[in-house]
């Protein structure tokens, strides 16, 4: 009735059963035994180890044609994976921005070089990419980069400062989004996307520790960088465009629902069998919204799949699933008696203490709740 | 599409007047002939039991319409009880038809008495027991089955109620009440009545999708419209992100009411898909009963205006067939019992 309130029901392809089952034993084989807290981490978990295992199974860009050391398989397998994977807080930061953004940006928009080049590495788990859209004075509004690439004789010189990057210390490249035309033209154009290697000279990467204490974001500055021309990702200009194309991807997976899912399994272990009625309405009442919200992520990668660009409907399942990331902690804290403690040998209140550290973030990253809702807004012919 | 043409029906023969008229107890005998010709009211019943013969998700498209347009009558009702009548293997009376017990607290017992059979217990708020030609009761037999009982509600001691969108909801009252045997089917089945709860609720979450559906409608029409401060209040951020958030709801009612009507077509045990949808429908109810009367403001408040038809009707059916917490209850056992390794598994076979 309204654009973004497209919520069919998808199934699950033949034969998904059968993968699960696969990615559950592989889960069970290489990640048995891993702590709560670390589970907890979520796709924040890093683990080189673990991606190149992945990527040995063919279970990174599992999507992507063979030829780019893909798999060919369908997105709905690959949300089987995700799903089970990110279920088991598995460590899958370390390939994920890769995996879910860079990879099908490059396959959408890159040259036939960029794509030869990168995916099979990417696809083998070796190759571990970061975002550089946030700005000191960009947030939500991207327009507002300052970042800017110029054009010289031997490439693009790139001067500027991002912000807020993720895992930029330990990624080899980024996927920069920056300004490369005029002031003067309109907002959204004059922008241009580059794959950079981080290792270049001129990059200078900060630590930023977090609320918990923990380097996982970073200031990257850009002095005098020298990109070669073939390094521009798509066309020079339109990187607004294709930000906006990426963005349907990055903000409906079961990550924007899954992210504290370590914590509800620790509640429920702890709460045992039999917790009476007050604690089974409470947890039943998160299985409600759970089960809710896998359906409309599921309905999405099937749209996807389908080549349609739901971004309203992506919206909204961002914005519902971290509001009930945001709520898990809130309602797992009335439910057992217990203060959150990271370091704690006991399993819940380290889960607990780890999971309400990031529960802020989950509302912010990848676009703000608000701006999310503006998104949903402008879907119902509000704006 | 069978929701589209649902509407278009519900549009003409549903308007405000038929609606305060059947709350001031007229049936909407005209909307009712409409309703029977265009054969929704036992839309998944087998043909040769008397219905269409379709697909649970017809029930759904129906139903959801339904809800969407406030349609006054005991339509969901008479669907219930022609799904029961079908489960029983017998052939769906004709007309209006009421269903017994519809909460979780009512059980009606039945003995058999020299030949005859005699019905003890009360079932409370049934709905449209006195429109009724019929109303189908499930009893209790004793020796582990059940019986479905058919009766004529003139016969029954009745005391009237409503609901809070003056939907007629009744107390029926059985003292050592006799019938004869032709009255009662027995069935094999030992959750009969469960099973009446769980369609039940599946068919209020439906209803509740659409009318949440409405509510949006109405608000970003109204905020559309609405001008104050020199402009629409829909241009307001403030007014933007709360429809953003009555959209949001009504995008998993929606989802979660075919979702429990989804696992009704598959077959096989759809207990879990059926309390998401009235556990999570139920929640999205009164957050969007909310956000759309303060988007409308005083006018919604009134009488005259229609947005009442739609809150109205979300307040009652939220507590009709179980509420919230009963059906969160239900998956909260089922997840303390898988535990903390069965509890994803658990939540992805739903
Ligand atoms: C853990 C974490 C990891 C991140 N990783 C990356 C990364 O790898 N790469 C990257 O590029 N960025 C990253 N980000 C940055 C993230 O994308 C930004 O935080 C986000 O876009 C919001 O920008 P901001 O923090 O500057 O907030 P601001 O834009 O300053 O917003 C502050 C507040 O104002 C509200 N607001 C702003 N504008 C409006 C408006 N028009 N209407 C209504 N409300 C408004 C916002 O919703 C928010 O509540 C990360 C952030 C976090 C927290």
């Amino acid at each position: 009735m309204y654009q973004g309130l497209n919520f069919e029901a998808v199934s699950l392809p033949p034969g998904a059963e059968a993968f699960r089952a696969e990615v559950k034993s592989f889960i069970h084989e290489h990640l048995a035994g891993m702590k709560p807290v670390a589970r907890a981490d979520s796709w924040n978990g890093f683990s080189a180890e673990f991606s190149r295992k992945l990527g040995a199974r063919g279970w990174i860009g599992m999507t992507w044609p063979k030829k780019y050391g893909g798999a060919e398989r369908s997105a709905l397998e690959r949300y089987v994976l995700l799903e089970e994977l990110l279920a088991a807080g598995a460590p899958v930061g370390a390939h994920w921005i890769a995996d879910r953004q860079s990879g099908p940006l490059l396959l959408r928009f890159g040259t036939e070089a960029q794509r030869a080049e990168f995916l099979p590495r990417i696809a083998r788990g070796e190759l571990y990419m970061c975002i550089g859209m946030s700005e000191p004075d960009s947030g939500s509004d991207l327009a507002a980069v300052r970042t800017r690439a110029v054009r010289s004789n031997e490439g693009w010189r790139v001067n500027g400062r991002k912000l807020w990057t993720s895992y930029a210390h330990r990624c080899h490249g980024m996927i920069l989004f920056c300004r490369t035309g005029a002031k003067e033209e309109d907002r959204h154009g004059g922008m241009s996307q580059f794959l950079v290697d981080l290792d270049w000279p001129g990059i200078t990467i900060r630590p930023i520790l977090n609320i918990a204490g923990e380097h996982h974001f970073n200031e990257i500055i850009f002095e005098d960088v020298l990109v070669p021309f073939d390094r521009l990702v798509g066309q020079e200009g339109q990187g607004w465009a294709q930000v906006m194309n990426e963005l349907a991807f990055e903000r409906s997976g079961p990550e924007r629902f899954l992210s504290a899912f370590a914590l509800f399994q620790e509640l429920v272990r702890a709460l045992g069998p039999e917790p009476g009625e007050r604690a089974e309405a409470a947890i039943g009442r998160l299985v409600a919204h759970l089960a809710t919200l896998r359906r409309m992520s599921i309905s999405v990668a099937g749209q996807l799949q389908a080549g349609r660009t739901p971004d309203v409907e992506a919206a909204l399942v961002k914005d519902l699933g971290t509001g009930f990331e945001q709520e898990l902690p809130e309602v797992a804290r009335l439910l057992l008696e217990s203060e959150p403690f990271a370091g704690s040998a006991d399993g819940f209140a380290a889960a607990l203490a780890q999971t309400m550290y990031y529960a802020p973030s989950f509302t912010l990253r990848g676009g703000t709740r608000e701006i999310l809702r503006g998104i949903i807004a402008r879907g119902l012919g509000l704006r | 599409m069978l929701f589209d043409a649902a509407c278009r029906l519900f549009e003409e023969g549903a308007g405000k007047e038929c609606r305060l008229a059947a709350e001031q107890g007229e049936f909407p005998e005209a909307l009712w002939v409409k309703l029977a010709d265009a054969g929704f009211l036992h839309p998944s019943v087998p043909e040769e039991l008397g219905g269409v013969g379709g697909d649970a998700l017809d029930e759904f498209a129906i139903l959801r319409a339904a809800g969407r347009h406030a349609v006054p009558g005991p339509l969901a009702d008479t669907m219930l009880a022609g799904w029961l009548a079908a489960a029983c293997g017998v052939k769906v009376p004709e007309g209006p038809l009421a269903v017994a017990p519809v909460n979780f607290t009512d059980r009606l017992r039945l003995h058999k008495a020299a030949g005859n059979y005699k019905l003890e217990g009360e079932a409370r708020r049934v709905a449209w027991a006195s429109a009724a030609r019929e109303v189908l009761l499930v009893a209790e037999t004793g020796d582990g089955g059940s019986a479905l009982v058919r009766l004529e509600p003139g016969g029954i001691r009745r005391a009237r109620e409503a609901n809070m969108a003056g939907e007629p909801r009744e107390t029926l009252a059985f003292r050592n009440f006799s019938l004869g045997a032709s009255l009662v089917t027995k069935v094999e089945v030992a959750d009969l009545r469960e099973r009446l709860l769980q369609r039940g609720a599946a068919m209020r979450a439906a209803l509740m999708a659409g009318a949440l559906e409405g509510v949006l409608a109405r608000a970003v029409t109204y905020a559309g419209e609405r001008v104050q401060f020199g402009r629409a209040i829909g241009k307001f951020q403030a007014v933007q992100q709360e429809l953003a958030k009555l959209a949001g709801q009504t995008a998993a009612a929606l989802t979660a009411a075919e979702g429990a009507y989804g696992a009704i077509s598959r077959g096989g045990d759809s207990l879990a898909a059926i309390a998401v949808a009235k556990a999570r429908v139920g929640e999205a109810a009164g957050i969007g009963a909310a956000i759309g009367h303060q988007v409308h403001g005083a006018m919604g408040f009134t009488h005259e205006h229609d947005l009442h038809f739609l809150t109205r009707r979300l307040w009652s059916w939220r507590d009709e067939f179980g509420n919230e917490a009963r059906w969160q209850i239900v998956l909260g056992r089922a997840a303390a019992r898988a535990g903390g390794e069965g509890l994803w598994p658990m939540v992805s076979a739903i």
